[in-house]
Protein backbone atom coordinates (compact mmCIF):
# COMPACT_ATOMS: atom_id res chain seq x y z
CA UNK A 1 0.00 0.00 0.00
CA UNK A 2 1.03 3.44 -0.64
CA UNK A 3 2.06 5.46 2.29
CA UNK A 4 0.22 8.70 3.19
CA UNK A 5 3.47 10.43 2.58
CA UNK A 6 4.21 9.57 -1.17
CA UNK A 7 0.24 10.16 -1.89
CA UNK A 8 0.55 13.62 -0.34
CA UNK A 9 3.07 14.19 -3.10
CA UNK A 10 6.53 13.63 -0.28
CA UNK A 11 8.48 12.55 -3.49
CA UNK A 12 11.64 12.34 -1.15
CA UNK A 13 10.53 9.01 0.65
CA UNK A 14 9.54 5.61 -1.35
CA UNK A 15 12.94 5.04 -2.53
CA UNK A 16 15.18 1.60 -1.23
CA UNK A 17 15.75 1.62 2.02
CA UNK A 18 19.40 -0.62 2.02
CA UNK A 19 19.59 0.01 -2.05
CA UNK A 20 22.60 -2.26 -2.94
CA UNK A 21 20.50 -5.36 -1.12
CA UNK A 22 16.77 -4.30 -2.20
CA UNK A 23 18.39 -3.52 -5.44
CA UNK A 24 19.47 -6.84 -5.98
CA UNK A 25 16.75 -9.04 -4.70
CA UNK A 26 14.71 -7.08 -6.98
CA UNK A 27 17.10 -7.78 -9.94
CA UNK A 28 17.20 -11.46 -9.79
CA UNK A 29 13.21 -11.16 -10.22
CA UNK A 30 13.52 -8.69 -12.94
CA UNK A 31 16.55 -11.49 -14.29
CA UNK A 32 14.56 -14.40 -13.45
CA UNK A 33 11.36 -13.24 -15.16
CA UNK A 34 13.30 -12.26 -18.78
CA UNK A 35 14.59 -15.02 -18.57
CA UNK A 36 11.30 -16.61 -18.28
CA UNK A 37 8.69 -15.17 -19.76
CA UNK A 38 5.50 -15.06 -18.26
CA UNK A 39 6.67 -16.07 -15.08
CA UNK A 40 5.28 -13.84 -12.39
CA UNK A 41 7.56 -12.66 -9.96
CA UNK A 42 6.83 -10.33 -6.78
CA UNK A 43 9.00 -7.37 -5.78
CA UNK A 44 9.13 -5.13 -2.80
CA UNK A 45 10.46 -1.78 -1.34
CA UNK A 46 9.86 0.95 -3.37
CA UNK A 47 6.85 3.45 -3.91
CA UNK A 48 6.48 6.37 -6.09
CA UNK A 49 2.84 8.46 -6.79
CA UNK A 50 0.50 7.12 -9.13
CA UNK A 51 2.52 3.76 -10.11
CA UNK A 52 2.84 0.36 -8.71
CA UNK A 53 5.25 -0.78 -6.86
CA UNK A 54 6.48 -3.13 -8.85
CA UNK A 55 7.04 -0.32 -11.47
CA UNK A 56 8.74 1.82 -9.02
CA UNK A 57 11.18 -1.07 -7.95
CA UNK A 58 12.13 -1.74 -11.79
CA UNK A 59 12.86 2.20 -12.28
CA UNK A 60 15.06 2.37 -9.00
CA UNK A 61 16.55 -1.00 -9.86
CA UNK A 62 17.79 -0.35 -13.38
CA UNK A 63 17.29 3.19 -14.33
CA UNK A 64 19.80 6.07 -13.66
CA UNK A 65 20.97 9.40 -15.15
CA UNK A 66 22.30 7.50 -18.20
CA UNK A 67 18.79 6.17 -19.29
CA UNK A 68 16.12 8.57 -20.72
CA UNK A 69 12.77 7.83 -19.84
CA UNK A 70 9.46 8.45 -21.29
CA UNK A 71 6.51 8.77 -19.35
CA UNK A 72 2.84 7.90 -21.13
CA UNK A 73 -0.36 10.43 -20.44
CA UNK A 74 -1.97 8.72 -17.31
CA UNK A 75 2.10 7.88 -15.76
CA UNK A 76 3.29 11.74 -16.28
CA UNK A 77 2.04 13.54 -13.53
CA UNK A 78 4.08 15.77 -11.80
CA UNK A 79 4.77 14.66 -8.85
CA UNK A 80 6.18 11.38 -10.39
CA UNK A 81 8.38 13.75 -12.26
CA UNK A 82 9.91 15.00 -9.33
CA UNK A 83 10.24 11.73 -7.25
CA UNK A 84 12.50 10.21 -10.62
CA UNK A 85 14.29 13.37 -10.69
CA UNK A 86 15.16 13.26 -6.91
CA UNK A 87 15.45 9.09 -6.59
CA UNK A 88 16.51 8.56 -10.27
CA UNK A 89 17.84 11.43 -12.00
CA UNK A 90 16.74 10.44 -15.64
CA UNK A 91 15.97 12.79 -18.29
CA UNK A 92 11.61 12.26 -18.78
CA UNK A 93 12.04 12.33 -22.80
CA UNK A 94 9.98 12.09 -25.71
CA UNK A 95 9.06 8.71 -26.87
CA UNK A 96 11.49 8.40 -30.14
CA UNK A 97 14.65 8.82 -27.49
CA UNK A 98 13.73 6.49 -24.65
CA UNK A 99 15.48 3.50 -23.49
CA UNK A 100 12.73 2.95 -21.15
CA UNK A 101 8.78 3.91 -20.76
CA UNK A 102 6.40 3.56 -18.43
CA UNK A 103 2.46 3.63 -18.90
CA UNK A 104 -0.53 1.80 -19.41
CA UNK A 105 -0.67 -0.29 -22.58
CA UNK A 106 -3.30 2.28 -24.52
CA UNK A 107 -1.25 5.10 -22.94
CA UNK A 108 2.41 4.19 -24.33
CA UNK A 109 0.53 3.65 -28.24
CA UNK A 110 1.56 4.09 -30.84
CA UNK A 111 4.33 1.44 -30.16
CA UNK A 112 6.32 2.04 -33.91
CA UNK A 113 7.43 5.71 -32.16
CA UNK A 114 9.67 3.61 -29.85
CA UNK A 115 13.77 3.00 -30.36
CA UNK A 116 13.87 -1.09 -31.87
CA UNK A 117 17.36 -0.94 -32.03
CA UNK A 118 19.54 -1.63 -35.49
CA UNK A 119 20.99 -4.22 -37.29
CA UNK A 120 24.50 -4.09 -35.51
CA UNK A 121 23.42 -3.38 -31.96
CA UNK A 122 19.60 -4.75 -31.86
CA UNK A 123 20.26 -4.11 -27.99
CA UNK A 124 19.95 -0.53 -28.44
CA UNK A 125 16.08 -0.66 -27.75
CA UNK A 126 13.38 0.78 -25.58
CA UNK A 127 11.91 -1.81 -22.67
CA UNK A 128 8.45 -0.73 -22.28
CA UNK A 129 7.20 -1.09 -18.33
CA UNK A 130 3.38 -1.81 -19.03
CA UNK A 131 1.46 -1.14 -15.96
CA UNK A 132 -1.41 -3.11 -15.91
CA UNK A 133 -4.66 -3.86 -13.79
CA UNK A 134 -3.94 -7.49 -12.84
CA UNK A 135 -1.19 -10.33 -14.10
CA UNK A 136 -2.36 -14.04 -14.34
CA UNK A 137 -1.09 -16.77 -15.24
CA UNK A 138 -3.81 -16.94 -18.23
CA UNK A 139 -5.04 -15.49 -21.16
CA UNK A 140 -2.62 -15.72 -23.64
CA UNK A 141 0.10 -19.08 -24.77
CA UNK A 142 3.73 -17.82 -25.05
CA UNK A 143 6.31 -20.18 -26.55
CA UNK A 144 9.86 -19.12 -27.18
CA UNK A 145 13.32 -19.42 -25.59
CA UNK A 146 13.04 -19.24 -21.73
CA UNK A 147 9.55 -21.49 -21.69
CA UNK A 148 10.18 -25.61 -21.66
CA UNK A 149 6.68 -25.74 -23.38
CA UNK A 150 3.97 -23.31 -23.48
CA UNK A 151 3.31 -20.67 -20.71
CA UNK A 152 0.34 -18.70 -20.06
CA UNK A 153 0.00 -14.40 -19.65
CA UNK A 154 -2.90 -12.45 -19.93
CA UNK A 155 -1.75 -9.97 -21.99
CA UNK A 156 -3.98 -7.15 -23.42
CA UNK A 157 -3.88 -8.40 -27.46
CA UNK A 158 -1.83 -10.37 -29.66
CA UNK A 159 -1.15 -7.82 -32.58
CA UNK A 160 1.24 -5.85 -31.18
CA UNK A 161 3.34 -8.67 -29.88
CA UNK A 162 3.19 -10.64 -33.89
CA UNK A 163 4.11 -7.11 -35.09
CA UNK A 164 7.04 -7.19 -32.74
CA UNK A 165 8.56 -10.68 -33.26
CA UNK A 166 8.82 -9.84 -37.01
CA UNK A 167 11.38 -7.67 -36.30
CA UNK A 168 13.39 -9.67 -34.48
CA UNK A 169 16.59 -9.64 -33.85
CA UNK A 170 15.12 -6.15 -33.42
CA UNK A 171 12.25 -5.02 -31.24
CA UNK A 172 11.06 -3.54 -27.87
CA UNK A 173 10.83 -5.85 -24.55
CA UNK A 174 8.60 -5.34 -21.90
CA UNK A 175 7.33 -5.83 -18.21
CA UNK A 176 4.50 -5.80 -17.11
CA UNK A 177 3.46 -4.33 -13.38
CA UNK A 178 0.30 -4.38 -11.06
CA UNK A 179 0.77 -3.85 -7.70
CA UNK A 180 3.99 -6.02 -6.30
CA UNK A 181 3.90 -8.41 -9.06
CA UNK A 182 5.69 -8.61 -12.13
CA UNK A 183 6.01 -10.80 -15.47
CA UNK A 184 8.24 -9.95 -19.04
CA UNK A 185 8.41 -10.57 -22.63
CA UNK A 186 10.95 -10.12 -24.49
CA UNK A 187 11.07 -9.58 -28.08
CA UNK A 188 11.69 -13.61 -28.59
CA UNK A 189 8.62 -14.49 -27.31
CA UNK A 190 5.89 -15.94 -29.57
CA UNK A 191 2.12 -14.88 -28.42
CA UNK A 192 -1.13 -16.36 -29.66
CA UNK A 193 -4.66 -15.98 -28.54
CA UNK A 194 -6.41 -19.51 -26.78
CA UNK B 1 36.27 -11.82 7.60
CA UNK B 2 33.97 -9.10 6.35
CA UNK B 3 34.67 -6.28 4.45
CA UNK B 4 32.48 -3.29 5.41
CA UNK B 5 34.43 -0.91 3.57
CA UNK B 6 33.26 -2.48 -0.09
CA UNK B 7 29.73 -1.96 -1.45
CA UNK B 8 27.38 -5.27 -1.40
CA UNK B 9 29.19 -7.43 -3.89
CA UNK B 10 31.90 -4.93 -4.43
CA UNK B 11 30.41 -2.92 -7.47
CA UNK B 12 29.27 0.38 -7.61
CA UNK B 13 25.22 0.51 -7.88
CA UNK B 14 25.49 2.96 -11.08
CA UNK B 15 28.41 -0.25 -12.78
CA UNK B 16 25.61 -2.83 -11.63
CA UNK B 17 22.44 -1.16 -13.13
CA UNK B 18 24.66 -0.59 -16.31
CA UNK B 19 25.28 -4.59 -16.13
CA UNK B 20 22.50 -5.14 -15.13
CA UNK B 21 20.39 -3.38 -18.07
CA UNK B 22 22.97 -5.57 -20.59
CA UNK B 23 21.61 -8.37 -19.09
CA UNK B 24 18.36 -8.26 -19.59
CA UNK B 25 18.83 -7.16 -23.19
CA UNK B 26 21.16 -10.44 -23.59
CA UNK B 27 18.23 -12.38 -22.85
CA UNK B 28 16.18 -10.84 -24.37
CA UNK B 29 17.96 -10.95 -27.83
CA UNK B 30 19.87 -14.93 -26.94
CA UNK B 31 23.46 -15.09 -28.50
CA UNK B 32 23.82 -11.70 -29.65
CA UNK B 33 26.81 -10.11 -27.79
CA UNK B 34 25.93 -6.71 -25.94
CA UNK B 35 28.68 -4.06 -25.37
CA UNK B 36 29.13 -2.89 -21.93
CA UNK B 37 31.38 -1.08 -20.16
CA UNK B 38 33.90 -3.01 -17.90
CA UNK B 39 35.48 -2.53 -15.24
CA UNK B 40 38.76 -2.74 -13.87
CA UNK B 41 38.27 -5.59 -11.23
CA UNK B 42 40.96 -6.40 -8.47
CA UNK B 43 42.47 -9.15 -10.57
CA UNK B 44 44.32 -9.00 -14.32
CA UNK B 45 42.76 -9.39 -17.09
CA UNK B 46 41.88 -13.37 -18.43
CA UNK B 47 40.93 -14.48 -14.76
CA UNK B 48 37.39 -13.85 -15.13
CA UNK B 49 36.93 -10.80 -14.74
CA UNK B 50 33.74 -10.65 -16.87
CA UNK B 51 32.32 -13.72 -14.97
CA UNK B 52 33.33 -11.87 -11.82
CA UNK B 53 30.95 -8.72 -13.00
CA UNK B 54 28.15 -10.48 -14.43
CA UNK B 55 28.42 -13.13 -10.50
CA UNK B 56 28.49 -9.40 -8.64
CA UNK B 57 25.44 -7.92 -10.38
CA UNK B 58 23.15 -10.84 -9.76
CA UNK B 59 24.01 -12.17 -6.30
CA UNK B 60 22.12 -11.79 -3.47
CA UNK B 61 22.88 -12.10 0.07
CA UNK B 62 20.45 -15.32 -0.01
CA UNK B 63 22.57 -17.06 -2.52
CA UNK B 64 25.00 -19.86 -2.50
CA UNK B 65 27.93 -19.51 -4.73
CA UNK B 66 30.14 -22.21 -6.72
CA UNK B 67 32.96 -21.49 -8.75
CA UNK B 68 34.93 -23.87 -11.03
CA UNK B 69 37.75 -23.55 -13.10
CA UNK B 70 38.24 -26.55 -15.75
CA UNK B 71 35.36 -28.12 -13.25
CA UNK B 72 37.47 -27.88 -10.28
CA UNK B 73 36.79 -26.03 -6.97
CA UNK B 74 40.54 -25.89 -5.50
CA UNK B 75 42.20 -24.13 -8.20
CA UNK B 76 43.74 -20.73 -7.49
CA UNK B 77 41.03 -19.05 -9.81
CA UNK B 78 37.84 -20.70 -7.85
CA UNK B 79 39.92 -20.21 -4.36
CA UNK B 80 40.30 -16.81 -5.33
CA UNK B 81 37.08 -15.61 -6.61
CA UNK B 82 35.01 -17.72 -4.34
CA UNK B 83 37.14 -15.91 -1.34
CA UNK B 84 36.57 -12.79 -3.21
CA UNK B 85 32.77 -13.00 -2.86
CA UNK B 86 33.04 -14.02 0.55
CA UNK B 87 34.55 -11.11 1.47
CA UNK B 88 32.40 -8.78 -0.86
CA UNK B 89 29.25 -10.02 -0.29
CA UNK B 90 28.94 -12.39 2.25
CA UNK B 91 27.50 -15.11 0.90
CA UNK B 92 27.63 -18.74 1.31
CA UNK B 93 29.72 -20.65 -0.97
CA UNK B 94 29.59 -24.72 -1.69
CA UNK B 95 31.49 -26.65 -4.12
CA UNK B 96 28.60 -29.07 -4.55
CA UNK B 97 26.66 -28.02 -7.63
CA UNK B 98 23.19 -29.47 -6.50
CA UNK B 99 23.01 -26.64 -3.39
CA UNK B 100 24.47 -23.47 -5.87
CA UNK B 101 22.21 -21.27 -6.92
CA UNK B 102 24.99 -19.38 -8.89
CA UNK B 103 28.06 -21.24 -10.54
CA UNK B 104 30.60 -19.10 -11.97
CA UNK B 105 32.82 -21.29 -14.34
CA UNK B 106 35.77 -21.53 -16.34
CA UNK B 107 35.95 -23.43 -19.07
CA UNK B 108 33.55 -26.48 -18.14
CA UNK B 109 29.52 -27.07 -17.43
CA UNK B 110 29.31 -29.54 -14.39
CA UNK B 111 28.55 -33.35 -15.24
CA UNK B 112 25.58 -32.55 -12.94
CA UNK B 113 22.28 -31.54 -15.01
CA UNK B 114 21.76 -27.86 -13.68
CA UNK B 115 18.10 -26.60 -13.17
CA UNK B 116 15.99 -24.02 -12.33
CA UNK B 117 16.35 -21.43 -9.83
CA UNK B 118 20.37 -22.14 -10.89
CA UNK B 119 22.26 -19.50 -13.25
CA UNK B 120 25.84 -20.37 -14.79
CA UNK B 121 28.45 -17.26 -15.71
CA UNK B 122 30.48 -18.15 -17.69
CA UNK B 123 34.00 -16.25 -17.76
CA UNK B 124 34.77 -15.49 -21.53
CA UNK B 125 37.97 -14.99 -22.80
CA UNK B 126 37.55 -14.07 -26.64
CA UNK B 127 33.62 -13.57 -27.38
CA UNK B 128 33.50 -12.93 -31.25
CA UNK B 129 33.90 -16.75 -32.71
CA UNK B 130 34.39 -15.20 -35.75
CA UNK B 131 37.55 -13.23 -34.60
CA UNK B 132 40.25 -15.49 -35.32
CA UNK B 133 38.35 -15.44 -38.80
CA UNK B 134 38.28 -11.78 -38.93
CA UNK B 135 40.17 -9.55 -36.96
CA UNK B 136 37.94 -6.03 -37.39
CA UNK B 137 34.94 -6.01 -35.03
CA UNK B 138 33.37 -3.39 -37.82
CA UNK B 139 33.15 -6.52 -39.91
CA UNK B 140 32.23 -9.03 -37.78
CA UNK B 141 29.68 -7.11 -36.50
CA UNK B 142 28.39 -6.47 -39.74
CA UNK B 143 28.86 -10.49 -40.24
CA UNK B 144 26.40 -10.69 -37.12
CA UNK B 145 23.67 -8.32 -38.91
CA UNK B 146 23.73 -9.92 -42.04
CA UNK B 147 23.36 -13.11 -40.76
CA UNK B 148 26.50 -14.28 -43.14
CA UNK B 149 28.13 -16.99 -41.61
CA UNK B 150 29.38 -18.33 -44.99
CA UNK B 151 33.26 -18.08 -43.31
CA UNK B 152 32.61 -20.01 -40.23
CA UNK B 153 31.82 -23.58 -42.47
CA UNK B 154 34.68 -22.96 -44.15
CA UNK B 155 36.60 -23.11 -41.46
CA UNK B 156 35.23 -26.28 -40.34
CA UNK B 157 35.34 -27.33 -43.94
CA UNK B 158 38.80 -26.75 -44.19
CA UNK B 159 39.34 -28.67 -41.04
CA UNK B 160 37.84 -31.82 -42.69
CA UNK B 161 39.70 -31.25 -45.81
CA UNK B 162 42.84 -31.43 -43.75
CA UNK B 163 42.48 -33.48 -40.80
CA UNK B 164 39.46 -35.77 -42.52
CA UNK B 165 37.49 -34.61 -39.35
CA UNK B 166 36.40 -31.31 -37.53
CA UNK B 167 39.33 -30.71 -35.17
CA UNK B 168 37.53 -28.04 -33.37
CA UNK B 169 37.74 -29.57 -29.89
CA UNK B 170 37.08 -26.57 -27.70
CA UNK B 171 34.97 -23.21 -27.95
CA UNK B 172 32.98 -25.13 -30.94
CA UNK B 173 30.88 -22.62 -32.56
CA UNK B 174 26.63 -22.68 -32.18
CA UNK B 175 23.77 -21.63 -33.30
CA UNK B 176 21.69 -20.08 -31.09
CA UNK B 177 16.78 -19.89 -31.63
CA UNK B 178 18.58 -20.35 -35.59
CA UNK B 179 20.32 -16.70 -35.76
CA UNK B 180 22.97 -15.54 -33.66
CA UNK B 181 26.59 -17.81 -34.24
CA UNK B 182 27.98 -17.59 -30.16
CA UNK B 183 31.32 -18.77 -28.96
CA UNK B 184 30.17 -20.81 -25.91
CA UNK B 185 33.31 -19.84 -24.11
CA UNK B 186 36.40 -21.82 -24.22
CA UNK B 187 34.39 -25.19 -23.07
CA UNK B 188 35.09 -28.58 -24.31
CA UNK B 189 32.63 -29.54 -27.25
CA UNK B 190 31.81 -32.22 -24.97
CA UNK B 191 29.80 -29.84 -22.84
CA UNK B 192 28.19 -28.16 -25.87
CA UNK B 193 24.65 -30.76 -25.90
CA UNK B 194 24.29 -29.50 -22.32
CA UNK B 195 24.33 -25.60 -23.40
CA UNK B 196 20.39 -26.52 -23.44
CA UNK B 197 19.68 -26.13 -19.81
CA UNK B 198 16.65 -25.53 -17.72
CA UNK B 199 19.33 -23.13 -15.92
CA UNK B 200 19.83 -19.40 -17.17
CA UNK B 201 23.54 -19.47 -18.73
CA UNK B 202 25.15 -16.09 -18.95
CA UNK B 203 28.61 -14.77 -20.36
CA UNK B 204 30.82 -12.33 -19.43
CA UNK B 205 34.00 -11.08 -21.23
CA UNK B 206 35.63 -8.26 -19.18
CA UNK B 207 38.72 -7.58 -21.04
CA UNK B 208 36.53 -7.60 -24.46
CA UNK B 209 33.37 -5.98 -23.00
CA UNK B 210 30.49 -8.00 -24.06
CA UNK B 211 27.84 -9.84 -22.47
CA UNK B 212 25.42 -12.64 -24.29
CA UNK B 213 22.97 -14.63 -22.60
CA UNK B 214 21.10 -18.25 -23.01
CA UNK B 215 17.48 -18.30 -21.68
CA UNK B 216 16.44 -21.75 -20.16
CA UNK B 217 15.59 -24.13 -23.01
CA UNK B 218 16.75 -22.04 -25.75
CA UNK B 219 17.97 -23.76 -29.04
CA UNK B 220 21.39 -24.22 -29.14
CA UNK B 221 22.56 -26.41 -32.13
CA UNK B 222 26.42 -27.05 -32.70
CA UNK B 223 27.59 -26.19 -36.16
CA UNK B 224 28.06 -29.25 -38.74
CA UNK B 225 27.56 -31.16 -42.01
CA UNK B 226 24.82 -33.39 -42.90
CA UNK B 227 28.11 -35.58 -43.85
CA UNK B 228 30.28 -34.62 -40.68
CA UNK B 229 27.67 -34.36 -37.91
CA UNK B 230 28.94 -33.33 -34.77
CA UNK B 231 29.78 -35.78 -31.88
CA UNK B 232 30.39 -34.50 -28.63
CA UNK B 233 34.30 -36.38 -28.28
CA UNK B 234 35.98 -37.40 -24.62
CA UNK B 235 39.36 -39.40 -23.73
CA UNK B 236 38.61 -42.96 -24.63
CA UNK B 237 38.89 -44.03 -20.92
CA UNK B 238 37.09 -44.41 -17.91
CA UNK B 239 37.60 -42.45 -14.84
CA UNK B 240 40.77 -44.22 -12.60
CA UNK B 241 39.49 -42.39 -9.70
CA UNK B 242 35.65 -43.16 -9.47
CA UNK B 243 35.10 -45.05 -12.57
CA UNK B 244 32.83 -42.97 -14.30
CA UNK B 245 32.52 -44.18 -18.24
CA UNK B 246 30.44 -40.86 -19.31
CA UNK B 247 32.21 -38.01 -17.38
CA UNK B 248 34.73 -35.76 -19.29
CA UNK B 249 38.21 -36.14 -18.69
CA UNK B 250 41.45 -34.40 -17.68
CA UNK B 251 44.75 -36.13 -18.37
CA UNK B 252 46.97 -36.35 -15.70
CA UNK B 253 50.90 -37.30 -16.31
CA UNK B 254 52.13 -39.30 -13.27
CA UNK B 255 55.77 -40.39 -13.68
CA UNK B 256 58.76 -38.93 -16.46
CA UNK B 257 58.36 -42.74 -18.31
CA UNK B 258 54.94 -42.40 -19.77
CA UNK B 259 52.56 -43.19 -16.79
CA UNK B 260 49.35 -41.26 -16.62
CA UNK B 261 45.83 -41.66 -15.24
CA UNK B 262 42.07 -40.09 -16.27
CA UNK B 263 40.29 -38.57 -13.88
CA UNK B 264 36.93 -36.61 -14.13
CA UNK B 265 37.37 -33.02 -14.80
CA UNK B 266 34.59 -32.40 -12.62
CA UNK B 267 35.74 -32.67 -9.23
CA UNK B 268 32.67 -32.42 -7.20
CA UNK B 269 30.99 -34.91 -9.54
CA UNK B 270 34.30 -37.01 -9.12
CA UNK B 271 34.45 -36.58 -5.31
CA UNK B 272 30.41 -37.30 -4.78
CA UNK B 273 30.94 -40.41 -6.85
CA UNK B 274 33.92 -41.79 -4.58
CA UNK B 275 31.83 -40.92 -1.86
CA UNK B 276 28.75 -43.31 -2.88
CA UNK B 277 31.65 -46.10 -3.14
CA UNK B 278 32.35 -46.33 -6.97
CA UNK B 279 36.07 -46.73 -7.82
CA UNK B 280 37.91 -46.68 -10.67
CA UNK B 281 41.31 -48.32 -11.79
CA UNK B 282 43.76 -46.71 -10.04
CA UNK B 283 41.71 -45.92 -7.02
CA UNK B 284 43.64 -46.11 -3.78
CA UNK B 285 43.25 -50.28 -2.33
CA UNK B 286 41.21 -50.04 0.82
CA UNK B 287 41.71 -51.26 4.15
CA UNK B 288 40.56 -54.75 4.23
CA UNK B 289 38.93 -55.19 7.75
Amino acid sequence: MMSADVMNGNVLTGGFADAPVQAARAFRAALEAMARPGRIETVEGAEAPGISTAAAVLLLTLCDRETPIHLAPGCDGAALKRWIAFHIGAPVVAAEEAMFALGGWQALKPLDRYRIGTAEYPDRSVMLIVEVESLESAGMKLTGPGIESEAALNLPEVEAFARNGLLFPLGWDCYFTAQDRLAALPRTTKVEAL
Amino acid sequence: MTEQAYNFAYLDEQTKRMIRRALLKALAVPGYQVPFASREMPMPYGWGTGGVQVTAACLTPEDRLKVIDQGADDTTNAVSIRKFFERTAEVETTEHTAEATVIQTRHRIPEQPLGEGQILVYQVPIPEPLRFLEPRETETRKMHALEEYGLMHVKLYEDIAHNGAISTAYAYPVKVEGRYVMDPSPIPKFDNPRLESAAIQLFGAGREQRIYALPPHTRVVSLDFEDHPFEASKADHDCDLCGCGTSYLDEVITDDAGGRMFVCSDTDFCASRQADGHRGALSPQEELA
